[in-house]
């Protein structure tokens, strides 16, 4: 069992509170170092892509898992990073600036977006979020000029200080210190004023007035910085595909997105990088059960997207908490092993808890 | 008449066709939310799966489509009931959230299932009504567009009268209202959300087998749920005859957007339409304010 | 009226052709603990969710300290100093008892966007200073053992002791409580009026509580004021408000 004795506040809020985090989030780290030099280029680059998406769930997080938003649209945004990206590297504009802008742009986007969650929101803001992102798909597919339409648009490779970011390694390696970066700056921020004051507007919003929190700048704030986040993976998303089409960014993202922060544990950074982690592995995992499969059953396509569906309910009923809380309740179980209780996590049940009027 | 205004009524006879459609499905969908407060983002994929089911039993097994049509709406009702028995029920009292998110779940799952049993492949069949069309004051308007409205004008008529004739009707009201009431007042409100799925199954069904020889049949369809779900916003939240106005306005306004704005604006008119609703007036246009207490 | 802190100048409020207040003058003097009774729909949460600005006022003057806050937005209340607890607990349910209470010192803000991102040493002391405030609050309220918990699993009492805490942590000068014993038990309801009247002498809070349990009331209020129907029927001590023919008829409901 394990015992906090804590003589200073600083003790009780630092980032790793445990001797032992820092000795495994440091060899995760190595591990993760030394990946590329033992791995193959396309083992790689997949799991490049797994960054990718950990660094876009953890923007949807932000929103959908501290401040309580729901949005079923984030693909847009990882569009809108994407192109805004691509767009600028075509321009001339160097790679380390373009990045941080293309996250911008989105960022500014999320604002304009996030309007709408100052008058709605559940599932009215659900549905806008869900319609938005249908919209930003046909503009891309109509707006040539910039976007090259349903045609595509070939993301330019660019270099930074003569190192060529086409070597998967290297790319690789700026996947891993974006993700790293931002969930340093998210974890940071989230258990700061700022970050209490976001799960205060989730939690309840009219005691967030009555502290003086400012709900609906705290609103349009996660909006954007969800959306600037996520931008910031569809720009580096962008260089994984290569060669941007609209269909590559469809409400199918979106839900996955969803997918992951609900899987992985709302309310949980750790959930985000779990949920982005399994849910991109799954595909390979459906392969694997493939071979398993009789012939007929096995060739056909629908079983991935079945077996999604099935992992979900999974979670929706039977560990709502999502991947953390089970973590959660594992690490609770072998630290205080003879004492533990089944119904320390219990949830205490509700009839029927009508959110027709909020 | 004039061509202008020929076209004008020919795209408002179209538009109300299309509409009455999405009425049908955003009326399945507004079923089950006003009952169990969830919010079914799984009825696209029962409506694809009464389409293809249809095809299968019309096109290849030969059967004629009057003895397809009770039979795959029964199957859906049955299916819808047990979905909701079986699954949905069990997060009743979750934050709504969690209904998005299951209902989500099933979709995917449901689509699965399709494209495993039935393939990816789009499909077509015909109905009694395919081909033929009749001239009314110069605008074209197909028998199967005609024989759609009439329909889905007789299930709102059915709908109305068994909400506000029918025992049953009148206790799933209740329910709606308050649960925990009606729990009380002896109304069995578990079995009576299973059969408000069922109903909104059924509903799902016949919008599938009319809506499919129109278009094709395709899993794409379930993108008609969200089509839908701007009706139902535009009609208020929760009021059936507010899904019906809205579903139609919709299909007007698409018609409309198809001719008389730039191109492109058709495929997200409806989208537009919803976004601009949910900021302007939250409550839809027929809706009631309410306010949370504190 | 001298050393009134709040005043309430024939207030009014209406939804639609509804009156839930009507020409209601209430003056609240500082350093006291004055209690609003009345029966159900009376209007005394509708008078507190005018004062903090949840409801806009139809017509009539709210001033606090002589500046009138009627147009003020919502969130600005509490930078003046106003605090309130809820009828039907509002607390941060997934959030710990801890970050519940560091909630309450919002309005002395958490530093800059940036230096909470980068975690600057200036930060570190800030936050260091909010939890020292906390912790002062905890040991007022006793609420050491619940530290760490999650509010979402805490017992009712508990509950109702946190949302004080974090109403106290805003370091308010007029505090609302609404309904503070209600769902207490009699053991629990003591320990409140002991700390009401600690918040009044020791931390010089003026205190309006909203409440129906006459003991309480009797045992706290300096002053009484007896709503109903949306107006001041009796006020005064709580003796006086109690014997008050008006007072009898309308809980009577004769």
């Amino acid at each position: 069992m394990r015992f906090d004795y804590h003589t200073r506040y600083r003790q009780g809020f630092a980032l790793l509170k445990h001797p032992a985090d820092w000795v495994n989030y440091g060899v995760l780290l190595a591990a993760l170092l030394v990946v590329p030099l033992v791995a193959s280029n396309y083992f790689v680059g997949e799991l490049s892509y797994v960054l990718i998406l950990c660094v876009a769930s953890l923007g949807l997080m932000t929103l959908s898992g501290f401040t309580g938003q729901i949005s079923l649209g984030h693909a847009s945004f990882v569009a809108i990073g994407a192109y805004g990206h691509a767009w600028l590297l075509a321009h001339g504009v160097p790679f380390i600036l373009a990045l941080p802008l293309a996250a911008l742009i989105s960022a500014g986007a999320g604002l304009v977006v996030g309007i709408p969650a100052i008058r709605v929101s559940g599932l009215y803001l659900a549905m806008v979020t869900l319609a938005f992102s249908i919209v930003v798909e046909q503009v891309i597919g109509m707006w040539r000029g910039v976007t090259g339409g349903f045609m595509g648009m070939l993301v330019e490779t660019p270099s930074i200080a003569g190192i060529s970011l086409g070597s998967p390694k290297v790319f690789y390696y700026l996947c891993l210190l974006v993700v790293v970066l931002v969930l340093l700056a998210l974890a940071n921020l989230l258990r700061s004023g700022i970050g209490r004051a976001f799960t205060g507007v989730r939690d309840s919003e009219a005691a967030a007035y009555a502290l003086g929190i400012e709900v609906k700048r705290m609103k349009v704030g996660a909006f954007g910085l969800s959306a600037g986040i996520t931008g910031l993976a569809g720009a580096l998303m962008a260089h994984h595909i290569g060669y941007l089409t609209p269909d590559a960014f469809t409400l199918l993202l979106s839900l996955d997105l969803v997918l992951m922060v609900v899987i992985g544990g709302m309310g949980s950074l750790r959930g985000a990088i779990l949920g982005a982690v399994l849910i991109s592995m799954l595909p390979n995992g459906v392969a694997l059960l493939k071979d398993v499969l009789p012939q007929s059953m096995a060739r056909q396509s629908g079983l991935e997207i079945f077996v999604a569906g099935a992992v979900l309910a999974f979670f929706v009923l039977f560990e709502p908490t999502g991947l953390n809380g089970r973590w959660m309740k594992i690490r609770a179980l072998l630290e205080n092993f003879p004492l533990y209780r089944r119904d320390t996590f219990r949830r205490q049940k509700a009839y029927m808890k009508s959110e027709r009027n909020r | 008449m004039s061509p202008a205004l020929e076209l004008f009524a020919q795209l408002t006879v179209n538009g109300i066709a299309v509409g009455a459609i999405y009425a049908l499905v955003a009326m399945g969908v507004v079923l089950i939310h006003k009952a169990t407060e969830v919010l079914n983002f799984a009825h696209g994929d029962l409506l694809v799966l009464s389409a293809f089911s249809a095809w299968a039993l019309i096109a290849g097994a030969g059967m004629p489509f009057w003895l397809v049509l009770p039979l795959v709406a029964a199957g859906l009702g049955v299916l819808a009931y047990g979905m909701d028995a079986l699954i949905v029920r069990r997060i009743a009292g979750q934050p709504q959230f969690a209904g998005v998110m299951l209902t989500i779940a099933l979709a995917f799952m449901l689509r699965g299932l399709v494209q495993m049993i039935f393939g990816t492949d789009s499909q077509s069949y015909d109905t009694p009504w395919t081909g033929g069309s009749v001239q009314l004051f110069g605008v074209t308007i197909a028998d199967l567009s005609l024989v759609i409205m009439a329909v889905v004008f007789l299930i709102a008529a059915l709908l109305w009268v068994f909400f506000r004739k029918t025992r049953l009707g009148i206790a799933m009201q209740a329910a709606s209202q308050n649960q925990l009431a009606a729990h009380l007042n002896g109304v069995r409100v578990k079995r009576l959300n299973s059969l408000v799925w069922a109903l909104a199954g059924v509903t799902a069904a016949i919008a599938g087998i009319f809506l499919a020889p129109l278009t094709l049949v395709d899993t794409a369809l379930w993108l008609i749920t969200l089509k839908a779900l701007a009706a139902i916003v535009l009609g208020g939240f929760g009021s059936l005859p507010g899904a019906v106005l809205g579903g139609i306005l919709i299909g007007l306004i698409e018609q409309y957007a198809g001719v008389y704005l730039p191109d492109g604006f058709k495929d997200i008119a409806a989208y537009l339409v919803l976004i601009v609703v949910l900021i302007l007036k939250p409550n839809g246009l027929m809706g009631d304010a309410h306010g949370r207490r504190v | 009226m001298t050393g009134a802190v709040l005043e309430l100048d024939q207030v009014a409020l209406h939804f639609g052709g509804l009156a839930a207040i009507s020409d209601l003058s209430i003056s609240v003097k500082a350093g006291e603990v004055l209690a609003v009774i009345g029966p159900n729909g009376a209007g005394k949460t509708s008078m507190l969710n005018l004062v903090t600005r949840v409801f806009d006022a139809s017509k009539g003057r709210i001033a606090f300290k002589g500046q009138d806050i009627s147009r003020l937005p919502r969130a600005r209340i509490a930078h003046l100093g106003i605090a309130r607890t809820f009828q039907n607990i509002e607390l941060f349910d997934a959030a710990t008892v801890l970050d519940n209470l560091l909630l309450g010192r919002h309005r002395f803000g958490g530093g800059v966007w940036w230096r909470q991102v980068l975690r600057t040493p200036a930060l570190t002391r800030l936050e260091e200073a909010h939890r020292a405030k906390a912790e002062e609050v905890i040991e007022f309220l006793d609420l050491s053992p619940w530290r760490n918990a999650r509010v979402a699993g805490l017992p009712y009492g508990v509950r109702k002791v946190v949302e004080l805490g974090r109403a106290l942590c805003s370091e308010p000068e007029i505090l609302f409580l609404d309904e503070p014993a209600s769902g207490l038990n009699p053991e629990e309801t003591r320990d409140l009026a002991f700390w009401i009247d600690d918040i009044r002498s020791d931390l010089g809070i003026t205190v309006v509580m909203i409440e129906h349990d006459m003991s309480l009331v009797n045992a706290v209020a300096d002053r009484v004021v007896c709503m109903a129907q949306g107006r001041v029927l009796a006020q005064g001590s709580a003796a006086e408000v109690q014997s008050h023919p008006d007072v009898i008829a309308a809980y009577l409901g004769t």
